[in-house]
């Protein structure tokens, strides 16, 4: 016989969506509790987004000792210690971690250790959590979202999997045993473009496999060829319209069989491979085929504010529909709260959901892509401006990339802005602000930039535009 | 808890309204009697007392608001001691009716309508509560992109609700517009029209007119009265009384002629209802007046027992405020009979539509030069031909022509009026 604690709102799995959703609905006055299985603050906090910055970061560093020359520094020999680079990205975790522990005391949330599974419950479905030493408990509530979250995608069946040794998903890439001298990535997305930039700066013989005919496919076809370019300038081999067809372990590399773009068979050894083909949903052993929730290929199916199809269930982040970043898990989670409490939220505007990857030169975007908006009709006029162009970025030693904004011919709507070069990702959220509040050109323009800033590329970019650029 | 101030019903049969200004901002102390908003309805403006009293917290529904139900949660006031964290997660939704005291309509005249039962049936509004994006000072809430896209497809921004934050337009509430031939303003094509909206008078007038014309059986009696001896009169008096600001219209003169004939046949001031016929005690006469958008009948209370200069003054009145749709309610309501006077527009004779539950409705045409026989001499005089619609489920014609007859020797013999 189970007791049965109960609460307005229990949230599954405390990442980026389920623990910023769990501090507002304590905020609203919910009494809630969070569910977590491992760490507090989920793969972003603990095996994505901030790790990997922090070990991208140390590649940076290093980068410039390289270079220090250009900046009339001298830096003999830099070197690096992969093992303590690694021990600064776990710590640099482990202390946000232990800053989401906090926030949550802080608002009174209730964080219960375990796994939880749904059973049918009175109004929304009842949270079984099952402990480390596998004593289950019961809670329920009037409300349960589902954060659960998403995993590095794998084909076992290919051999695509990782085996204990030579494949790698993120979490073993951010945590190696060994510094590869070669490295064989699948994937061009984000996350097989940062590690492979990450392994690159480190001197890594690196190899990207793309089975779409460009690196990073959800960018802006202008800035995947300038990013290839790139990568390919610092030494990365990129292979696109290319798949893996399968892989051979041996001794010290695995091989692996890679068709290429004329149905050519290439082999290539690498001592490991990285996997980033993609995510599936955590949407095992919850509990949901019983409860008839809908779901999507390993994604459950919700509407705008997150409700799914079963009455008091809701799901957010990594587990529902793309785009699946952490800043929009976290939104998702905060609207879904806020509707749960009566008040009227907005739902998520896609289109303004910007989208970082955090290789070098750093890439960012968001809105539609060129194509994508001359696809949907639009009658465009596009904005560049090059880095070349701008003081700062030479001043930093930083003179590539590109600013390119796509604005509707008719209504000065800005479509969308896509960005490469360095430290894009922090400028990014301009345009973002920019679209959320539906400013048009005429605003942009007349909006004053300071300088010296990278930022005033994003000016130049708009006056590109409408034929009013400065610096070009 | 913060106190909810709620939409006020400002008569029984008010389901929504239009907020049209708040009269206080946010951070304001309000103390209880405080005029705190102005509230339309169909037909009037009217000013909204607070009836609690504390700190104006927040504003939910701005001004310029139109179709706000009754009972919805339009402001959050503070009570003593409480902070703003307070609001958070209260419950903005339409409480139950009686939750919470709703602000009273000033002043409160406590006469009870009569004839109308009906009492509003709030319910809780589900989803969004439009909110028209005109802030205080009546800047327009819109996003720059919104503001060009209404002004490429020639949209009034002015007549589109924002679902924004703070009701501000976006992009997507001009875009949801835009098909809608009522916004456009562009050059009109053949065989084109312009749609004007419903407001509320015009929903109102649509209702009640179908509904007497269909339900209520119509007929029309029409007697000629001779004006000379009256105009005679009305020089007269309107010349004594000029030091005194006194000038009567004839129009004044039919008010009080219909009020004493309705006392001498009290059967047609009367009402047809399910229980029974209604002879009603006294002479409410209601006046036709057209304003901007509709009509609206003010009542002279008790018109049996005022003097033309008193029934003078207050058509006057009821005539500006109506005009400037400042009317209270129980001053446009419950009125037993009616006077609609299109004499002044050259209408020789018409056939009003009974105002219900009223039992008759009397038309006025123009008084004109018409010959006439005198005995067997053909000669002219002042000729005004009057109509009367009668329901004929309460007046039947011999009453309808008893009134008249009262009527037409009032109207021909004005100084019996003196009495």
């Amino acid at each position: 016989m189970m007791s049965t604690q109960s609460f307005d709102l229990i949230i599954v799995g405390a990442g980026p969506g389920g623990y910023v959703a769990a501090i507002r609905a304590a905020q609203l006055g919910l009494k809630t509790a969070i569910v977590e299985r491992e760490h507090l603050g989920g793969v972003c906090l603990n095996w994505g987004c901030i790790p990997t910055k922090a070990l991208l970061r140390s590649a940076e560093v290093f980068d410039l000792m390289e270079n220090a020359k250009d900046f009339g520094l001298s830096c003999t020999k830099p070197d690096f210690d992969l093992e303590a680079v690694v021990k600064r990205s776990r710590q640099i975790a482990g202390q946000l971690s232990g800053g989401v522990k906090y926030l949550l005391k802080k608002n009174k949330v209730t964080v219960i250790d375990g796994t939880a599974r749904l059973e049918k419950g009175a109004k929304a479905p009842k949270v079984i959590v099952k402990d480390k030493a596998g004593k289950e408990a019961a809670y329920s509530a009037a409300h349960v979202i589902l954060a659960t979250g998403a995993r590095a995608r794998t084909i076992p069946a290919a051999g695509l999997a990782p085996e204990g040794k030579f494949i790698w998903t993120a979490k073993e890439a951010m945590t190696p045993d060994i510094m590869p001298k070669s490295l064989l990535v699948i994937g061009s997305g984000a996350i097989g473009i940062e590690f492979a930039s990450f392994y690159n700066a480190l001197g890594a013989d690196v190899t990207v496999v793309e089975m779409l005919d460009r690196v990073l496919p959800v960018e802006d076809a202008e800035i995947s060829a300038l990013a290839q370019k790139s990568f390919e300038k610092s030494g990365m081999k990129i292979l696109t319209s290319a798949q893996v067809e399968g892989v051979k372990p041996g001794k010290d590399t695995i091989t692996a069989s890679i068709k290429t773009k004329g149905g050519k068979t290439q082999n290539i050894a690498a001592e490991r491979i990285i996997l980033a083909i993609g995510i599936v949903g955590n949407v095992e052993n919850l509990g949901l085929e019983a409860l008839g929730v809908k779901t999507d290929r390993t994604h459950v199916v919700v509407d705008e504010f997150s409700r799914t199809n079963v009455p008091g269930l809701y799901a957010i982040g990594d587990l529902t529909a793309p785009p699946w970043l952490a800043h929009k898990a976290s939104h998702e989670g905060v609207i879904c709260v806020e509707k749960i409490a009566g008040n009227k939220p907005h739902a998520l505007d896609h289109g303004n959901i910007p989208g970082c990857t955090y290789c070098r030169p750093q890439v960012a975007s968001v809105g539609l892509t060129e194509a994508a908006a001359k696809d949907a009709g639009h009658k465009v006029r596009v904005g560049r401006f090059p880095f070349m162009g701008n003081g700062k970025a030479i001043a930093l030693g930083e003179p590539e990339g590109l600013v390119k904004t796509i604005f509707d011919a008719k209504t000065g709507e800005l479509l969308g802005a896509h960005m490469i070069g360095a430290e894009v990702t922090e400028l990014i959220q301009g345009y973002t602000l920019g679209r959320t509040l539906e400013t048009t050109e005429a605003e942009l323009m007349e909006t004053v930039f300071p300088h010296p800033t990278l930022s005033e590329m994003m000016h130049e970019s708009v006056l590109d535009a409408y034929g009013k650029v400065i610096h070009v | 808890m913060p106190i909810k101030i709620l939409m006020p019903a400002l008569s029984p049969t008010m389901e929504e309204g239009t907020l049209a200004k708040w009269l206080v901002s946010e951070g304001d102390m309000i103390n209880s009697g405080d005029v705190i908003a102005e509230i339309e309805t169909d037909k009037a403006t009217m000013e909204v007392e607070a009836v609690e009293e504390g700190t104006l917290a927040k504003i939910l529904i701005p001004g310029n608001s139109e179709n706000v139900a009754v009972n919805t949660v339009i402001a959050l006031l503070l009570e003593e001691g409480e902070d703003k964290s307070a609001l958070d997660g209260v419950d903005v939704s339409a409480p139950a009716q009686n939750d919470t005291p709703t602000p009273q309509p000033s002043p409160p005249k406590g006469k009870k309508e009569e004839g109308v039962k009906s009492v509003p049936h709030p319910e809780p509004v589900e989803g969004e509560v439009p909110v028209k994006s005109v802030a205080e000072g009546n800047r327009l809430k819109v996003s720059p992109l919104a503001r060009r896209l209404a002004k490429e497809a020639g949209l009034d921004l002015s007549r589109i609700t924002g679902t924004g934050p703070n009701g501000r337009i976006v992009k997507r509430d001009v875009e949801g517009v835009a098909p809608q031939a009522s916004m456009a303003v562009a050059p009109s094509t053949p065989g084109g029209y312009d749609l004007i909206a419903l407001d509320g008078m015009r929903k109102t007038i649509a209702a009640r007119m179908t509904e007497s014309f269909r339900d209520v059986p119509h007929f029309p009696l029409t007697i000629d009265c001779r004006l000379d001896a009256l105009l005679t009169a009305r020089k007269a008096i309107n010349e004594a009384a000029a030091d005194d600001g006194i000038k009567i219209s004839v129009n004044d003169f039919i008010i009080r002629a219909c009020a004493l004939a309705l006392k001498k046949e009290p059967a047609a001031n009367s009402s047809y209802t399910p229980e029974g016929l209604k002879h009603w005690h006294d002479a409410d006469v209601a006046v036709a007046v057209a304003i901007d958008g509709g009509l609206i009948t003010p009542v002279v209370r008790q018109a049996q027992h005022k003097g033309l200069a008193a029934i003078s003054t207050e058509v006057k009145d009821l005539a500006a405020r109506a005009k400037a749709r400042k009317l209270m309610p129980e001053e446009y309501q419950g009125g037993t009979f009616t006077v609609s006077n299109m004499g002044m527009m050259g209408i020789k004779s018409f056939a009003s539509i009974i105002n219900q539950p009223q039992g008759c409705i009397m038309s006025v045409g123009a008084g004109e030069k018409r010959p006439v026989v005198n005995g067997d001499e053909l000669g002219i005089a002042i000729v005004m031909s009057v109509t009367l619609t009668c329901d004929h489920r309460v007046v039947d014609g011999a009453i309808g022509a008893s009134f008249l007859k009262y009527f037409k020797q009032f109207i021909e013999n004005p100084a019996m009026m003196l009495l």
